[in-house]
């Protein structure tokens, strides 16, 4: 729908992006990020979420234009981004009028300095209209200019600023698989050489270019490959994949792989809770209670420490113990909801969440759980008399629950229980019309998932080698809730880019984490809107939001 | 011995008394509908019957059993299908999973192909949909898919609770001859409706309801000609 924005429309706009990028600036996230230079010399991440606001309403307010008659989308963009300039100019001569960290103690000296290009307020406040309305005639222009070209444009700044985010842990890479030489080319200190990134930015621009040309013909040649062919391609396409996610802790070396191993253990309470809310449909905020009963039950048997049992169990003995007691408890709590719907089944769930945690802190079990002191001294797995301590070698403990449980969730889906589960979710009292048993298809999922999760606490516990009550706050079942809504709720794959977006990038970009919360409120909001099936979603939650839009579209 | 013998039950609502000592009978092989106004206790007849509710009082026997108490999904596996009140489909499955949802009480394949035929058949226009989202499908296609669904568990009785409901007449014929059809070919049937006059046409006997009481039993024929029922459920001076 294309409509025509009169002048005060556009004005708004640009105060409504100022507004943003202000409340970004003075609760000091953009300061933060300024510490993360970019490329050497010339911006850092704060200035990409500086501009990133203005940026994004000149872009989207442009596309919805109606282009006919006297419509100049450029200098739309040129209004909407310096009008969004206009609070941080108000900020920054605030700032120099009165003491404003008195009421707002995150306007530091840095941030002024990086509004103003550390020029006088006047020169600076010029410079920075200038710079937020070359943004938005550049958002702008997006609309406009060919596809042909957008399209590698787009792919050359989102990869070139892609690596200069993460040239840091980049930087190390390069160093210890390619050598020093390479990494004096690339970087510059911690950030990227600027003539590297120049050259790297015409390289993906070409690149691109050249794909789009070739590409279909390429595709085409793929296609009439034949079918014996093409099959031994996509086998070894395949073994290529097992190749390199066996041999991933060597690329990653171990910081990345500490980072994969985390992002591991939420694969799989991932999808043991997308069984529980995604095929069955039950709404559970107290997913992390059998986190907490596997890591549990893994340190009480195996610690070697004051609280340990000393019964001579082994990780791999007291692994399947974890599994069974976590299950257990699944059905526990499965029992008192069953006639439970929707919200009344999310509070109490949740409240049961709470409650382990709380039984855990409590001095009722501190004999045997250590109350808040927790459980030290839990054993690292064992392999055939090996010890597995480096990250690069928990990898793999990670990697076969993960795979364990991908093989199980995907043949649940796809049996009789999946189906059950399926019915469930549509409609309780249909699937019991259709001779389905509620009480045991519930049990199933709450038991499952709970499995899943279990497993997950045993393995966190032994790699960590020791618990604490406040490791398993609510905000785990939150974490692992946003992962399955992020990532499509339902799907199977959508669980591992969750996993990676809302676990694996907070991990690299450390200066995030003060602020994960309000970051996983903006991303959950801006995808509700943008992409509400998730980034990976099931066909079949595609199909259905496709055939609301068709209903919507059928009623007008 | 009748098919289904329910005997003078009382199901209650919290402590709400709804039905106040129901009692009647369906034969193999019948038509029999449940007629009455809003609120009458049609809908909790046929619920407490399906098992989705248990009755205080009062025994049912289906088949020579007694079934009280008995969950409703077990019932399923004893050949009795609903088809509940708004029909109920499942919105966002496609019509042949749906189809497939309604068979999922049996395992006999042969059995259950041929149902679907049968299925296809009676209702054509769900074979046209086939893979169409259930919830796109129009009031009385709906209507057609749940009854179709209920089907598919190859059920000897089959109820049915308010299938005209929300319909435009031409669809309300279509689905009371698919009724008439399913009959014939030795499905019993128990009907609840508010529609009287089309229940009453396809029947062979009728009970009327009346605040959880049954104040009225006859054939169909002679209630369509008794005076009281003319005047209350047929809109007759």
């Amino acid at each position: 729908m294309k409509k025509t924005f009169t002048t005060k429309e556009i004005i708004n706009k640009g105060l409504l992006a100022g507004a943003v990028v202000l409340s970004l600036s003075v609760i000091g996230f953009i300061a933060l990020l300024a510490e993360r230079e970019l490329i050497k010399g010339w911006f850092s991440l704060g200035h990409i979420f500086l501009v990133a606001s203005p940026f994004a309403f000149a872009y989207v307010t442009t596309r919805d234009m109606e282009y006919e008659g006297n419509a100049k989308p450029l200098q739309t963009g040129f209004i909407i981004g310096a009008v969004a300039s206009i609070p941080l100019i108000v900020l920054s001569f605030l700032a120099v009028a009165i003491d404003i960290r008195q009421f707002l103690s995150n306007v530091s000296p840095a941030l002024i300095e990086l509004l103003t290009f550390g020029q006088t307020p006047v020169l600076g406040s010029i410079l920075l209209l200038l710079l937020f309305g070359i943004i938005g005639v550049f958002a702008a222009s997006f609309n406009i200019i060919p596809e042909n070209i957008r399209h590698p444009l787009v792919n050359a700044l989102v990869w070139t600023l892609g690596i200069a985010t993460f040239s840091e842990i980049l930087l190390s890479r390069v160093r210890s698989l390619l050598g020093r030489g390479l990494v004096k080319v690339i970087f510059s200190g911690k950030s990227l050489n600027p003539i590297f990134a120049i050259v790297f930015f015409a390289a993906v621009f070409g690149f691109t270019i050249w794909w789009d040309k070739r590409g279909d013909s390429f595709k085409e040649k793929l296609e009439n490959l034949a079918p014996a062919k093409r099959k031994q391609l996509s086998q070894g396409q395949s073994i290529l994949l097992m190749l390199v996610i066996l041999f991933l802790p060597l690329i990653l070396g171990s910081y990345l792989t500490e980072v994969a191993n985390n992002v591991g253990i939420y694969i799989l309470m991932g999808l043991g809770l997308n069984i529980v809310v995604g095929f069955a449909g039950l709404l559970d905020l107290g997913y992390v209670a059998f986190f907490a009963i596997g890591a549990y039950v893994m340190g009480v048997l195996t610690s070697e420490g004051a609280l340990g049992l000393d019964a001579g169990f082994s990780f791999w003995t007291a692994l399947p113990i974890s599994v069974i007691v976590a299950t257990l408890f699944g059905i526990v709590l499965g029992i008192p909801v069953l006639g439970m719907r929707g919200d009344y089944l999310a509070i109490v769930t949740l409240g049961f969440g709470e409650i382990i945690r709380v039984v855990a802190v409590s001095d009722l079990f501190k004999d045997t759980l250590g109350g808040a002191q927790g459980i030290l001294q839990i054993p690292k797995p064992e392999f055939f008399g090996i010890e597995l301590v480096q990250p690069g070698e928990l990898y793999y403990v990670v990697l076969a629950g993960v795979l364990l449980a991908v093989f199980i969730a995907t043949r649940l889906r796809d049996s009789r229980l999946g189906r059950q589960w399926m019915a469930l979710r549509e409609d309780e009292d249909v699937a019991e019309a259709m001779g389905m048993n509620l009480v045991s298809t519930k049990l199933m999922a709450f038991a499952t998932g709970a499995a899943f999760s279990g497993l997950s606490g045993a393995i966190f516990a032994s790699k960590l080698t020791s618990i604490f009550p406040h490791s398993f706050n609510l905000l785990i079942s939150i974490n692992v809730l946003s992962l399955i809504i992020v990532g499509g709720v339902g799907s199977i794959p959508g669980v591992f880019v969750g996993a990676l977006v809302l676990v694996g990038l907070p991990e690299l970009l450390r200066e995030f984490a003060e602020y994960r919360l309000l970051i996983y409120g903006v991303l959950l909001i801006v995808m509700m809107l943008v992409k509400p099936e998730g980034l990976l979603p099931d066909q079949r939650k595609k199909r259905e939001l496709k055939s609301e839009a068709e209903l919507d579209w059928a009623e007008k | 011995m009748a098919m289904l013998e329910v005997n003078d039950i009382h199901t209650y609502y919290g402590n709400i008394h709804a039905l106040k000592g129901i009692s009647l009978t369906v034969e193999e092989g019948e038509i029999v509908t449940l007629i009455g106004a809003n609120g009458a206790g049609k809908t909790t007849t046929l619920r407490t019957i399906s098992g989705l509710l248990t009755p205080r009082e009062g025994s049912i026997s289906y088949l020579g059993k007694d079934i009280v108490g008995t969950p409703a999904h077990k019932l399923v596996y004893e050949k009795m299908a609903m088809v509940p009140e708004g029909r109920g489909v499942f919105a966002k499955l496609s019509v042949m999973e749906n189809l497939e949802m309604g068979s999922y009480s049996r395992d006999d394949k042969d059995g259950i192909a041929r149902d679907l035929e049968r299925v296809f058949a009676l209702f054509p226009r769900l074979k046209e949909r086939e893979k169409q989202v259930a919830g796109t499908l129009s009031g009385g296609e709906q209507q057609m898919l749940a009854t179709g669904r209920a089907m598919m568990a190859s059920p000897r009785l089959l109820m049915l609770d308010e299938p005209s409901m929300g319909l435009a007449p031409v669809l309300v014929d279509a689905v009371f001859d698919a009724i008439v059809e399913i009959n014939k070919e030795g499905t019993t049937i128990l009907l609840v409706e508010q529609n009287a006059l089309m229940a009453l046409s396809i029947a062979n006997r009728g009970y009327v309801l009346q605040t959880g009481q049954i104040v009225l039993h006859d054939d169909a024929a002679e209630l369509k000609n008794n005076e009281m029922v003319q005047k209350a459920y047929l809109g007759m001076d």
